[in-house]
């Protein structure tokens, strides 16, 4: 009979991710509620030393598996060794982060188990002794409220949406160390390259604060004031479809229903009218800030505070306001 | 070079999502319905290496009959042929059920590349990829914003955005590749070609001609199932912030995000 709740962890270079204690955090919550126990799966190389601890945010257990094949995220290899633990553990549910792995990792592991897959959920409860999830779709047009029929129940969490508790640092879990297993068919894909990029840029998915600009940006040359802006408020940079498709900021940029879904504390649009597509992409954030000429944009009907002016008068007064405070 | 695109006709995205009276669908009047703008990027890639190493490119799909038409397209943009399961048990699917009846199609006919969008932008489950990799047993690698294969070495090297970092990989020959935004500019169809499409063959089949039972597909099939679509919350127009000069707007919102929203 599955029972209880499985988290994987995601780890880069050894350390464990953000998404990962948000992960944790929800899955203690969950395993609290249906009076059962946590446990974590942690795979890479020469890991091990972090297992311990995870203790501290509610696993009873933590299955390593350190294989030099594992250092690197893959697809197969990952999803080989999990679906090993999955077997013996026999969880109820296994949930992980939506992260750009999570969910690549997820999505093939729900067709090995022959499982359903709840992707990107912003809630997870337990109601009636199930998992229930809470999805957006159509890039948040709508809400969809999810159950799964098989074992075990699955689904990843979108990022910066589940709240992170604070460690009990006292206590530590179980280290259960498990073999991959790994054959030459789990290793038809290998990563040749890392290519890191500048160091302290953060993603969209993951910043607290975006700063994005749209068509009223005029050309790439002035996004150099949406950077300046988001380097004192510790954010990023995103981009409306229109700038990136006039070439002006790279694809990985592009916020809206066919770029990036973010959630950050606070959106900041410059220049940007707020297209359906747009809006779907962003309206998650918590608090939303739209700067415009045109006081009709549509954006303005999103935002909790608006700006009706120039912004290129605005963005840069608003970078000296925020360095006398930050 | 065999060559399959996977495709998925979705609302635009300039649509507007009505929930239906049964609270788990969508008002489908007045929708336009479109190629999933994910799905022609794997189009326009299979052309691409088409165009390189001569072969077939076949376009596969599962829905309704309206989906004929985005298959249309792919043949009109150059695909050579196209397969449609439309058969009213695959309706309601998940991701799950989805890849089954493509793998279905799938292992019928001979490929090297298959291609899927990274996901749909209707449902945005962003799993039939990954998990039509697992069903067939070929490795996969998802979000590919590059790719070059190497037919004699049996191999492809593929470039994939990850959160701060780009990965190269490599994979062994068969392999299914997810397409997203920034791999290539899909073409569109010319007039020639949109003639030419109407006479390509496109084959319609039922899932007992794949070899499935109609209670494995669709709702039935289904392990993930909707109990209730909500709109979003809403969010209503909030203030608009006040000053005689944009300076003085400026400093009165980095006070309210401060003092009010408490949010920097």
């Amino acid at each position: 009979m599955a029972q209880g709740v499985m988290v994987v962890c995601e780890q880069r270079d050894g350390e464990i991710r953000k998404i990962s204690y948000e992960v944790l955090s929800e899955g203690k919550r969950l395993a609290d509620k249906l009076g059962a126990e946590m446990t974590v799966v942690l795979l890479g190389s020469g890991i091990a030393d972090k297992a311990a601890a995870l203790g501290g945010y509610g696993a009873s257990k933590v299955f390593v598996a350190d294989d030099p094949n594992l250092a690197v995220y893959t697809a197969e290899a990952y999803a080989k060794a999990i679906d090993g633990i999955v077997k013996q553990a026999d969880p109820a549910i296994l949930l992980m982060g939506a992260s750009v792995e999570g969910k690549d990792l997820s999505a093939r592991l729900a067709g090995k188990l022959s499982t359903g897959l709840a992707m990107d959920c912003t809630a997870v409860r337990i109601d009636d002794g199930r998992l229930v999830a809470t999805r957006p779709i159509y890039a948040g047009k709508a809400f969809a409220e999810v159950v799964i029929s098989s074992f075990p129940q699955m689904a990843t969490t979108r990022p910066n949406v589940m709240t992170v508790t604070p460690p009990d640092t006292s206590k530590s879990a179980e280290v259960v160390k498990v073999d991959a297993n790994l054959s030459a068919d789990d290793l038809r894909t290998k990563v040749l390259e890392v290519r890191k990029e500048a160091a302290g840029k953060i993603d969209l998915t993951e910043a607290d604060v975006i700063v994005s600009g749209g068509r009223g940006m005029k050309g790439p040359e002035n996004y150099k004031i949406l950077e300046e802006l988001a380097t004192v408020l510790k954010g990023t940079v995103g981009a409306s479809r229109s700038a990136v498709d006039a070439g002006w900021r790279s694809h990985s940029d592009q916020v809206g229903q066919t770029g990036k879904v973010v959630t950050p504390n606070l959106y900041i649009a410059c220049g940007i009218s707020g297209a359906i597509q747009h809006l779907a992409g962003m309206s998650g954030s918590k608090v939303i800030v739209a700067i415009n000429k045109d006081a009709d944009a549509p954006i303005f009907q999103k935002a909790d505070y608006g700006v009706v002016a120039d912004l290129f008068d605005v963005v840069p007064a608003m970078t000296e306001e925020a360095k006398k405070i930050m | 070079m065999e060559i399959i695109a996977c495709i998925k006709q979705v609302p635009d995205t300039e649509s507007q999502i009505k929930i239906a009276p049964d609270g788990k669908s969508i008002v489908q009047n007045d929708i336009k319905w479109v190629m999933n703008p994910y799905d022609e990027f794997g189009v326009e890639e299979a052309l691409k290496l088409k165009a390189k190493n001569g072969g077939t490119v076949t376009v596969v799909s599962v829905g309704p009959k309206r989906v004929t038409e985005s298959i249309r397209t792919a043949l009109a943009m150059g695909a050579d042929k196209g397969i449609l399961v439309e058969d009213a048990a695959t309706d309601d699917g998940d991701s799950f059920t989805i890849a089954k009846t493509l793998a279905a199609v799938v292992k019928n006919i001979p490929y090297d590349v298959i291609f899927c969008g990274q996901r749909a932008v209707d449902d945005d489950e962003a799993q039939v990829g990954a998990m039509l990799a697992e069903m067939l047993n070929i490795p996969h690698v998802s979000l590919v914003v590059k790719e070059e294969v190497d037919l004699a070495a049996k191999k492809v090297t593929a470039e994939k955005p990850i959160e701060g970092a780009t990965l190269v990989t490599e994979s062994s020959l068969p392999v299914l590749l997810t397409t997203q935004k920034g791999l290539n500019e899909p073409r569109y169809a010319s007039l020639p070609g949109i003639m030419k499409a109407k006479k390509k063959p496109l084959e319609t089949k039922k899932v007992a001609d794949l070899g499935l039972n109609a209670e494995d597909v669709g709702l039935a099939g289904s392990k993930l199932k909707i109990m209730a679509l909500t709109p979003p919350p809403q969010r209503s127009a909030g203030k608009i912030v006040e000053g005689e000069t944009p300076q003085e707007k400026a400093a009165a919102l980095v006070k309210l995000l401060r003092e009010e929203a408490k949010i920097i």
